[in-house]
């Protein structure tokens, strides 16, 4: 080992100090666990909250195989919606009638693979509910540690692929929400036409901030300089990534909002107010 | 302005030891080293502690305050409330030497690992390399770093277990990684060997590392998600690999 | 006691620039290569420097070569510089920086691609290439990874405290044999065995308390040649540099770079007068501004418009400064303001100074893109150091080489900016190169070998601070150094007199005495409070060399200020002091200066700027000065930005 900091292994035995170190060597001997003394806990247990109310939500929504189509609007939930007993015809019904089956369940897979497998998401649940680590020198719960190294974990691997359909999902909702200017026929405006314009430009911006997109745009190459445009794809996109958080929760609420919207509005507890030219 | 500052600070070596308490006189605009500085030279002139700059330039000073890690001599003493007690203990995560100095030969070792820089044949006509600032602005910020370490000290990887030394190289090495392998000149390929040996995939991007980085480095974001992705695709993303045998096959074919 | 044992060819002493860099050139010429450093490896002074490396390169101005480079430097050095030090600096530069790129450095780039330089104090054209206000950073982490790549051997925390001599049979005097050192780890002692020693131990500025140095510039360097045998020169030259911070008193001292003033930066009282015009020496007169059109001018065009007189040397900008805080015009903390908030939108001023714009925003609250700094003189660099050739670095002790600060020569009585980190690696590589090529040349069965009493006497001195403790009249190292420290900095600061530097041989003469008391407690595992015993011996030394030379120097010169001999002395412009100790007692002498061949002579006699056609009339542009207030922008809008490649979208956070 070139670079070294104490006496050679070679000195003389008879030298005092150079004690023969145990291996490993012992680290400081610091009694508590973490000496941190802020809320270091709010964090995760804010994430643990936030993200088990939306699985509960979730759960509801996507089992809930109704509801979920208040003419013009269309659930993000249930977009695109594949089965017969789907109340609108924006895409084929290429699954035929499979009824009780929710048309929820058949594509959240995709969705969910994308969060699941985000490099933000990650950070956020191994963090709160994995502990590892609960939070900054805060010690992990558990004591074997592989991260990502081996299954299932290296399966993380496969967001690009989720990403490209995620790519494809955000123009399915953008299709919804420009659906959702058509009231009968004519041009209008309604608050669920803004619930879904605005979940549409989220589920935008939160795909395009992906790490993984930042890569594939421009992050890959080396040579910048020789690919001018997509230099300025990946400069705009590493502008979005570093809100990924945000847009990350802001486009998960929104989800669960305009989901919520729509079920009031088809179970008839609201009535949407819209102008229509 | 002069006030009394309580302080707890860890004294003991490989064999043990513990915190100790210690009242300072201490002066406003004062940083935590300072604190340490006044009592080493008042009550403990034995006191170990590693310093050089005090700027935030060199990264000797990393030290846990309150349990954080962080650079004494960035550390104002105004940060915290008005009779809290500071307590100063050494980098966890590395083995003690003496009260605050810990011996970081791990990241000494972990960087002769790293295959050097490799550059092509300069390509200007002066003999001289060409580089563009939009191509080295990624690799400057990697640049910035002034290796206090406390990224590889509050890396859960290795913090919390020590058998993962042997297998990952610590958010420090892995910008050092991206450093070359963003370089617009370099020429080595280092993805296997990070994949394997620098065990990158052992990074649950949990960002600490960038949380604790006094230079605002953006570790995770810029470095290590980046290097993660260009691992996928040299060794997870089939579609990749089939369009690098695509590429190179055109490329064979042009050149016979 | 045998202690741990190394053999090596050349023992380089130092881990800065200068150190890894003469390591790296002596393995290049297959020498066996051990670096002792006494800190880790990659925290070395160099990584302090901030601004740039100068080196006429010509990439931002066509102009430039090394004839205006060398004139610069000895202009700088007020031509006390050893003329052909100065002569291969400037040819032998830009060669070392675009190495450095082909190890792996990034500079910043012009848009053409090419290593971007910037403006600085004293140098006639943009020179520096740098990386932001990280230079110096950049430099040693290049070096640091070239090492670690050859796989050379580094000694990190480990102290020397002695060179070992043995009689050289060709003199009939004394040569190296080998340096013996301890672990600062563990306190145990190891002994190299080798034939040549590159000392690059950096300068000696802590021994005053207002100073930009850490903790290891404790002159270790020329205290071990010094007592080895070895001459220094020039120790009355220490540069004070004119910007350091002056608030919260805990940081005072630190540096504030001169890229600042390079980059658009300017000086005003506390009555927002741009004062550094009223301080422009007759000699550079012809080369600066005199109005503030000019000056502002000046950042884009250097071929009608002159220097900026905040660009002056650092000598005369940290006597104005001095001057006008004596005055009674400083800022509240007793500095002046350093403005660039006013000039500079603050997105340029983040970009090019990120590491300025962190350490005020973090240590003093200070948002410098909105408001001036507040800054004032420190101690920062010593001009003068080990005696060398300035062909082989080779000091006038045989198989001892010296290189970078501690070794003196190049910077004469005043160093440029930028020309520091030159240095390193210019004479670095030729300190390696020359000790590699000295130690190949003995025969194995020719090697000096050091007698055991130089050994036991180094190892019961170092000990025997441990033995003092609990004892009468026992004394702290901490307390000693700090009254060192005050000494220095009151009796033998920027400005000094002969009444002062004679109280100040007499002080320190005081303090060495008591520094044969100094005790420490404890055991010498890593034990601070010991190894500063050990390093004051070499402080005491180094601070009796300094008001020596500046007591014999009865003239003002550069980095030398004498109030009782306020102007140059045309004798003293002749002559060099050379220091040696003889029997303990340090012997001074003056040594002609090297004369300069007329082919160099020449580059002094045409006016080197082409004389600016000033349009504002003088009387007019000083009242308009008067009034400007520090921070209004509109009365002084900012020049364009130099020419500054990148994008300012390119990072992510």
């Amino acid at each position: 080992m070139p670079v070294r900091t104490r006496p050679a292994p070679t000195a003389d035995p008879a030298a005092p100090a150079a004690r023969p170190r145990p291996v490993p060597a012992p680290r400081a001997a610091v009694g508590a666990r973490t000496l941190r003394r802020d809320r270091w806990w709010m964090q995760p247990l804010i994430t643990v909250v936030v993200l088990a109310g939306f699985v509960v939500y979730g759960v509801w929504a996507a089992l809930r195989n109704g509801d979920y189509f208040a003419d013009p609007y269309l659930s993000p939930f249930y977009s695109p919606c594949l089965t017969d007993n789907c109340l609108d015809d924006a895409t084929p019904h290429v699954f035929g009638d499979i009824s009780p089956v929710s048309p929820a369940l058949l594509i959240l897979i995709f969705p969910l693979g994308f969060r699941l497998t985000c490099y933000y998401y990650r950070k956020a649940y191994y963090r709160s509910f994995w502990w590892s680590p609960p939070a900054c020198a805060v010690p992990d719960a558990r004591r074997g540690y592989s991260g990502e190294s081996k299954f299932p974990l290296v399966l993380q691997n496969v967001h690009r692929y989720f990403w490209y359909f995620a790519v494809l999902f955000a123009g399915l909702l953008t299709y919804d929400a420009v659906i959702a200017f058509i009231h009968d026929g004519r041009f209008g405006v309604g608050v669920g036409t803004g619930m879904l314009v605005v979940n549409a430009a989220l589920i935008w911006l939160y795909t395009l901030s992906c790490h993984s997109c930042r890569h594939l745009c421009g992050g890959r190459l080396n040579l910048l300089s020789k690919a001018p445009l997509r230099r300025r794809i990946w400069a705009r996109i590493s502008v979005l990534n570093r809100h990924h958080m945000f847009f990350a929760w802001a486009s998960l609420l929104w989800i669960m909002a305009a989901d919520f919207y729509i079920w009031l509005v088809a179970a008839g507890h609201l009535s949407d107010p819209h102008w229509i030219a | 302005m002069g006030y009394e500052l309580a302080m707890r600070v860890w004294r003991g070596d490989a064999e043990g030891g513990g915190l100790e308490d210690f009242t300072v006189e201490v002066e406003e605009g004062m940083v935590v080293l300072d604190a340490v500085h006044r009592l080493q030279a008042t009550q403990a002139n034995d006191l170990a502690v590693r310093w050089n700059c005090k700027a935030g330039k060199c990264g000797s000073c990393s030290a846990e305050v309150n349990g954080k890690p962080r650079l004494m001599c960035m550390t104002r003493l105004n940060l915290f409330g008005p009779g809290e007690t500071i307590t100063i203990t050494p980098l966890r995560t590395f083995p003690v030497v003496r009260d605050l100095v810990t011996d970081v030969t791990y990241n000494y070792e972990k960087a002769e690992e790293v295959p050097t820089f490799a550059p092509g044949r300069p390509a200007g006509d002066d003999g001289h390399h060409r580089m563009f600032q939009e191509d080295v602005d990624r690799i400057q910020e990697f640049r910035k770093c002034i290796e206090c370490f406390m990224c590889q000290n509050v890396c859960h990887v290795i913090r919390d277990h020590e058998d993962n030394k042997q297998v990952f190289a610590g958010p420090r090495l892995m910008i050092r990684y991206a450093e070359l392998e963003m370089h617009p000149l370099d020429t080595n390929d280092r993805l296997e060997l990070l994949r394997a040996e620098a065990g990158i995939s052992y990074c649950n991007i949990t960002k600490c590392c960038t949380e604790v980085c006094p230079e605002h480095i953006k570790i995770t974001d810029n470095g290590i998600i980046p290097l993660k992705e260009r691992v996928v695709d040299a060794s997870y993303d089939p579609l990749a690999a089939l369009g690098r045998r695509l590429f190179r096959r055109s490329a064979d074919d042009s050149a016979t | 006691m045998t202690a741990e044992t190394h053999t090596y060819d050349v023992v380089v002493v130092g881990a800065g620039g200068a150190g890894l860099r003469a390591a790296i050139e002596a393995h290049e010429q297959g020498a066996r290569v051990a670096i002792v450093c006494k800190s880790l490896l990659g925290k070395a002074h160099t990584v302090m420097a901030e601004g740039g490396m100068a080196a006429a390169m010509a990439n931002v101005w066509p102009e430039d070569n090394w004839q205006v480079h060398f004139r610069d430097t000895m202009r700088g050095g007020k031509m006390l510089n050893q003329w052909r030090m100065a002569q291969i600096h400037a040819q032998e530069a830009p060669d070392r920086v675009w190495e450095l790129e082909e190890w792996g450095a990034v500079f910043d780039r012009t848009p053409d691609g090419k290593i971007l330089q910037r403006d600085f104090g004293g140098h006639r054209y943009a020179r520096l290439a740098h990386v932001g206000d990280r230079t110096g950073l950049e430099l040693i982490r290049t070096l640091q990874n070239r090492v670690v790549a050859k796989k050379l051997d580094v000694f990190m925390e480990c102290t020397v405290q002695r060179l070992l001599t043995a009689p050289d049979p060709e003199t009939g005097g004394e040569r190296i044999a080998g340096v013996f050192a301890y672990w600062r780890e563990t306190g145990t002692f190891v002994r190299f065995d080798a034939p040549a020693v590159v000392l690059a131990t950096g300068g000696i500025g802590k021994s005053w308390q207002i100073t930009s140095n850490s903790w290891e510039y404790t002159g270790d360097g020329q205290a071990l040649a010094l007592k080895a045998g070895a001459a220094l020169m020039d120790m009355e030259f220490v540069q004070f540099h004119p910007t350091g911070m002056v608030w919260p008193p805990s940081v005072r001292g630190i540096l504030v770079t001169e890229g600042v003033r390079g980059d658009g930066g300017v000086l005003r009282n506390s009555e927002g007068r741009r004062f550094m015009f009223d301080y422009i020496p007759e000699v550079f007169a012809a080369d600066t501004a005199d109005t503030e059109e000019e000056a502002d001018r000046w950042y884009t065009d250097k071929k009608t418009a002159r220097r900026p007189p905040e660009l002056l040397p650092r000598d005369e900008v940290a006597r104005a400064i001095n001057s006008e805080v004596k005055a009674g015009r400083g800022s509240p903390h007793g500095g002046v303001y350093l403005d660039i908030a006013s000039r500079r939108d603050p997105e340029t001023i983040r970009r090019r100074l990120p590491s300025m714009y962190h350490q005020f925003k973090e240590l003093a609250d200070v948002d410098i893109t909105s408001e001036p700094m507040e800054v004032g003189p420190t101690c920062h660099y010593v001009m003068g150091g080990i005696k060398v050739d300035p062909e082989s670095q080779q000091t006038t002790l045989p198989g001892l080489f010296a290189a970078g600060e501690c070794a003196a020569g190049l910077h004469g009585s005043n160093r440029l900016g930028g020309n520091s980190l030159s240095d390193l690696v210019v004479f670095g590589r030729r300190a390696g190169l020359s000790a590699a090529e000295y130690a190949q040349a003995i025969p194995a069965d020719a090697r000096p070998a050091a007698d055991e009493g130089q050994v036991a006497e180094v190892t019961a001195a170092a000990l025997a601070p441990f033995e003092r403790f609990g004892t009468e009249g026992a004394e702290n190292p901490y307390q000693l150094q700090f009254d060192l420290q005050a000494v220095m900095q009151s009796l033998v600061g920027i400005i000094r007199t002969e009444h002062e530097l004679t109280q100040a041989i007499k002080e320190i003469a005081g303090l060495r005495e008591r520094a044969e008391r100094v005790a420490v407690e404890g055991h010498r595992q890593y034990n601070p409070g010991w190894h500063l015993a050990l390093d004051l011996r070499s402080m005491l030394l180094v601070a009796e060399c300094v008001a020596a030379a500046a007591l014999a120097r009865k003239e003002s010169r550069g980095g030398h200020t004498r109030d009782d001999y306020p102007g140059p002395d045309p004798e003293f412009a002749k002559i060099n002091h050379v220091l040696r100790l003889r029997d303990g007692q340090l012997e001074l002498t003056a040594q002609a200066l090297p004369a300069l061949p007329p082919e160099l002579a020449t580059l002094f006699e045409t006016p080197s700027a082409p004389p600016a056609p000033v349009s504002a009339p003088g009387a007019a542009g000083a009242a308009a000065q008067a009034t400007v207030p520090p921070r209004q922008a509109d009365d002084n809008p900012p020049p364009q930005a130099p020419p500054v490649t990148g994008t300012s979208n390119g990072r992510n956070g």
